[in-house]
């Protein structure tokens, strides 16, 4: 049971981290990111390419990622969300666009990196055992890093200027924009940090599960189900949302396993009853 | 346009696709493309769907859920108990609408990206039930479903056997654009019905429409009711002339590109979901030339067409429109 505990915990800090970007983007923005995943699948490539095949040290690539994908994030902002938002009549055509725009990244990953699944040498070797728990040092390394990330967004969010900036936009835009903030640069910002945390998270898991080209789509579902567990556009539920989703999946996988592959079923029906109970999710705003 | 000049522009369209179009593809030899216009046509049948949950302003992602399941009942009812596909069809949509009513009942609370997600995860939990119910033959899907039989009325034979038939892709292209011109037919109707009306105010505002009396769960129930019929409808019909039916039939990127397919069109067009996945399922038939950089291609062109033309395809072509008048001050302000 300490096991599956451990591994759910592992799990969800990895899911939390993904989940705030996207609820992150969706609080600035009301933009469903669809390309969240392949953003995430991006960054993993990026870590491949730069630990994996030139051999830089880890810190190195991860850093990287995080950049490249904060700048990638920043142009999608500046030269496609924020034209189409302008121009179109209704809120939703964005969707299409974040559609297009998984599409393209889609091909473009395939493009340059191929379909097959890479993976990286390992951080670092070793088990950890003890009575209860057998955990690979590399996973509590990346546990504990996704962990202080999760701090270290927290505490920005809560205390710096940009921050503040952000959760006022989040909050009422227009009232936010009276108040000067500058409306089109923390959207920008905000979307960069996004970007950059699904870049971030990619790079770290990249040395445990390694990353395909295909995989992208199915961590968006993922990321859409942690943010309507939690409550869309809410760091706390993204948060919550993320660990909960970690710990029914790791619960799931040991519990039904004798039923065969029934954990996202049954987490989906879950998921469908609790939505109907409780719309917002666990506390997300009543907007919805 | 008047309403003469309208019938016989939707009659001149229907008959070049009854006739025209079987002798242009006659005289060019290009029978395959009575595969792809028979599947741009249930295609646009079941995005036709989507564009009513749209009109009642939810952002319908869910529609390969309806889509499989109309599949797999008429496979099952078709293989396992002998039922005609005739009759199978209008039960597969039938049975979709019955059950988007007991999904629709507490999902439809949602609204905005709570509804869309929920509706992409309905897509993924439709694909996970198949895999595992019983009746559903798991991955291995139903395959080698007879085609369509006879129906004769009085020893008349109103429509042959499709396997007696020299060209059953024929036969299947015209019942499908039949399908088709039904569906917009009735989405028209729809549209300019007083049910149609209250359906926009659901779409403008759904607390000030109830509070001049409009019922809003019930009409949106409705609403998502029909969504799923058509779902169902096309869905069944894919399964007829494929032949079989697969979890993966029906997957998140076909939700996806039901959705697209409406935005693409234009959300404010009855006829958006129509020349929406027209344009989309031949796009991507032409780009196959290209070989890998197919999805590359296909991708710019939708995100350049999104920054030129966000509001659909339609909207270019009618300018006197509502709704067009503001992106075109908008430019005038960033220029």
């Amino acid at each position: 049971m300490e096991q599956v505990i451990a591994n759910g915990l592992y799990l969800g800090a990895q899911y939390a981290l993904i989940a705030l970007g996207l609820t992150l983007i969706f609080a600035l923005m009301n933009v469903l990111n669809f390309a969240h995943g392949q953003l995430y699948v991006l960054g993993g490539f990026v870590t491949y390419t730069i630990y994996g095949q030139l051999g830089l040290p880890f810190p190195v690539a991860l850093v990287c990622s995080g950049l490249t994908l904060a700048v990638v994030g920043a142009a999608i902002e500046k030269y496609l969300f924020r034209t189409v938002i302008r121009r179109s009549v209704r809120e939703e055509s964005t969707m299409l666009l974040a559609a297009a725009i998984a599409f393209f990244l889609d091909s473009v990953i395939l493009l340059l990196f191929g379909e097959k699944q890479r993976g990286v040498p390992k951080i670092i070797d070793g088990v950890f055992i003890s009575d209860a728990v057998i955990l690979p040092y590399d996973r509590i390394l990346v546990g504990v890093l996704a962990v202080l990330m999760i701090a270290a967004f927290v505490l920005f969010m809560q205390y710096s200027k940009p921050g503040r900036a952000m959760r006022a936009l989040a909050q009422d835009r227009i009232a936010a924009q009276l108040m000067g903030v500058n409306v089109n640069r923390y959207s920008m910002i905000g979307f960069a940090l996004g970007a950059m945390l699904a870049g971030v998270v990619g790079g770290l898991l990249v040395t445990i599960t390694g990353v395909n080209s295909g995989i992208g789509g199915p961590i968006s579902i993922k990321a859409f189900l942690m943010v309507m567990i939690g409550g869309a556009g809410v760091v706390g539920g993204a948060i919550a949302g993320g660990f909960i989703l970690g710990m029914m999946e790791s619960v799931g996988l040991t519990v039904l396993r004798e039923f065969g592959d029934v954990t996202y079923l049954v987490i989906f029906a879950l998921l469908m009853v609790f939505l109907s109970i409780r719309p917002n999710g666990l506390m997300g705003k009543p907007w919805g | 346009m008047t309403r003469t000049t309208k019938i016989a522009a939707s009659a001149a369209f229907l008959l070049t696709l009854l006739v025209g179009v079987p002798v242009l593809i006659n005289l060019t030899g290009r029978t395959d493309f009575y595969y792809t216009l028979t599947s741009v046509a249930l295609l646009s049948i079941i995005s036709a769907g989507v564009w009513i949950t749209f009109y009642i302003g939810r952002i319908n992602i869910g529609q390969g859920a309806y889509a499989l399941m109309g599949g797999y009942v008429s496979a099952i009812l078709v293989t396992g108990y002998g039922v005609s596909f005739w009759l199978t069809l209008p039960l597969a949509g039938l049975f979709c609408a019955a059950a988007s009513v007991l999904i629709g009942l507490p999902i439809l609370r949602l609204r905005g990206v709570y509804f869309a997600m929920i509706s992409l995860v309905l897509t993924e939990v439709a694909r996970l039930l198949a895999l595992a119910l019983p009746i559903t033959n798991g991955a291995k899907g139903i395959v080698s479903i007879p085609l369509p039989g006879e129906i004769s009325l009085f020893g008349l034979t109103i429509i042959p056997d499709f396997s007696t038939l020299a060209n059953p892709r024929l036969a299947f292209y015209i019942v499908a654009v039949l399908l088709m011109a039904l569906c917009f037919a009735g989405l028209y109707r729809l549209s300019r019905s007083r049910i149609g009306q209250l359906c926009q105010s659901l779409q403008q505002n759904e607390e000030l429409a109830s509070s001049i009396g409009v019922n809003i769960a019930y009409l949106r129930v409705i609403a998502y009711a029909m969504s799923s019929f058509l779902g169902g409808v096309g869905g069944a019909m894919f399964a007829a002339i494929s032949q079989s039916i697969y979890p993966s039939s029906f997957t998140v990127a076909d939700s996806v590109n039901f959705m697209l397919n409406c935005f693409l069109g234009g959300l404010s067009y009855v006829f958006g979901p129509m020349l929406g996945t027209f344009v989309l399922y031949f796009g991507w038939d032409l780009l196959f030339e290209t070989g890998r950089f197919q999805l590359l291609i296909f991708s710019s062109v939708l995100i350049a067409l999104m920054l030129v033309l966000p509001n659909g395809l339609l909207s270019l072509s009618l300018p006197k429109r509502k709704g067009n008048g503001v992106p075109a001050r908008k430019k005038g302000v960033e220029a």
